[in-house]
């Protein structure tokens, strides 16, 4: 499997109820029509610019093995070398919701138009999750198409700068996977071009290889424990 | 209601065209810059700022309240050039090197700004010698450093090295911030304060300065 992912926008649209609580607004929250007016004129926006594309590459666990690897920048400990050994499926993978977006964020701020920026930057930063979730959902039906018989496994998704994966690891993932194809660079500071772009692995195994304790050296500096919530999503959601 | 209420009202409301009216208006009844910025634009940001910690306004509003002041700063600022007046301080902002996450460092940038400080904001990708070397060069109060990654939050303890190795511990204080940045963190590095979201970064920055 080494293939071009195309999304169509309504793919990636995100739920209002996801924008707003990106920008930290309570769902029930009472809003000024100035601020609907915002979410329309983002959205707006959002469906002009967004040209979301993809790549996704199978890879055996050896090959996924030197990835991973990558600078030798890793955490001395990290979840993703124990998961990743516990993998029955691994694919690299890389979406970008393309150059539009970026320039009319870019236009926005030097503007100065501030609050219109926010709404679009949440609308896609959302959207960028979606398009990572819709290939995870893509990765484990093209493995069920084939015959992986695996009732509870599920695919998840891991990325460098994050879980003690340095973001160095970058420079090899890119070398490997090659998402120029789809427009997506990488700066000498590793990087990605066009901004909201997210590159990683695809882990396909029974759910339970996902579970870790957050206890490794760089869970006690970090707040943002989104891979609990990544994790509980993962038990909690319908995908078979 | 006297018109420099009614100026704060208007960065409240979020109207800049009304505040880019009324500023002038006051300039030209002769109204002192200091108190223009002061009475009309700070206090209505302050207000704004106010309501937003307490959730009685969103995001949102605070941008729209931002641009609005930034329209009377266009206005009063060659005034307060021309008269000497200093702002609160100059502040150097930045995602640390490796990190290109900047929008909680914009959204910082901009409630700096409105509540009277000179930004000097140096993007995403900073180098901490760039860091260190603008704000010995610009004279300024405090740096501001911000990091989503993990991976990327040591970056923030090199600037502070830095500024210890220059003689400029003390003189420039920092202070840093992101999502997986904590207060033990902060005095891990030897950081001088953490700020826990962006409104409270501006609450930090003016107790740094506040405490020269």
């Amino acid at each position: 499997m080494n293939e071009i992912l195309t999304f169509s926008a309504a793919e990636v649209a995100p739920a209002r109820e996801a924008v707003l609580a990106q920008l930290g607004i309570p769902p029930l929250a009472a809003l000024p029509p100035r601020t609907e007016g915002l979410l329309d004129a983002a959205a707006t926006l959002f469906a002009e610019h967004v040209a979301p594309v993809g790549v996704m590459s199978e890879l055996p666990p050896e090959v996924f093995a030197q990835v991973y690897h990558g600078e030798g920048r890793n955490a001395r400990e990290s979840p993703l070398a124990i998961i990743a050994g516990r993998a029955e499926h691994l694919a690299l993978f890389a979406v970008t919701l393309g150059q539009g977006i970026g320039d009319a964020l870019s236009r926005l701020f030097a503007a100065e138009d501030f609050a219109l920026a926010y709404m679009l930057d949440a609308m896609a930063s959302v959207a960028a999750d979606r398009a990572d979730e819709t290939t995870e959902g893509r990765f484990e039906s093209a493995l069920r198409a084939r015959g992986w018989a695996a009732p509870d496994g599920a695919a998840l998704r891991y990325s460098p700068g994050y879980c003690g994966w340095d973001v160095t690891g970058q420079r090899r993932l890119f070398a490997t996977l090659q998402p120029d194809r789809i427009g997506l660079t990488l700066t000498d500071s590793c990087l990605m071009q066009p901004l909201k772009s997210v590159s990683g692995v695809l882990i396909a195994g029974p759910r339970a290889i996902h579970r870790f304790s957050p206890t490794y050296d760089f869970c006690d500096r970090c707040e943002a424990r989104t891979c609990r919530n990544r994790l509980v999503a993962l038990y909690t959601s319908l995908r078979s | 209601m006297p018109v420099i209420f009614e100026l704060a009202e208007a960065v409240i409301q979020g109207e800049p065209t009304r505040v880019g009216e009324l500023t002038r208006q006051q300039i030209a009844a002769g109204v002192a810059p200091k108190t223009i910025l002061d009475d009309g634009l700070i206090a209505g940001m302050t207000v704004v700022g106010d309501r937003f910690r307490v959730h009685e306004i969103f995001l949102p509003d605070v941008l729209l309240a931002a641009k609005a002041m930034y329209a009377g700063m266009d206005a009063l600022r060659p005034l307060l050039v021309r008269d000497g007046i200093p702002s609160l301080g100059k502040v150097v902002i930045g995602s640390v090197k490796g990190d290109l996450h900047d929008i909680g460092k914009n959204l910082v940038g901009i409630l700096l700004k409105g509540a009277g400080f000179d930004v000097i904001d140096l993007g995403h990708d900073v180098a901490p010698e760039r860091m260190v070397q603008t704000a010995e060069e610009q004279g300024a109060a405090v740096i501001g450093m911000s990091a989503l990654l993990t991976t990327t939050m040591p970056v923030m303890g090199e600037v502070v090295k830095q500024l210890k190795a220059k003689g400029l511990a003390g003189k420039v204080r920092t202070v840093v911030g992101g999502a997986p940045v904590t207060a033990a963190f902060a005095k891990e590095i030897g950081a001088d304060a953490y700020g826990f979201d962006a409104g409270n970064a501006v609450d930090v920055v003016k107790g740094l300065v506040g405490g020269r």
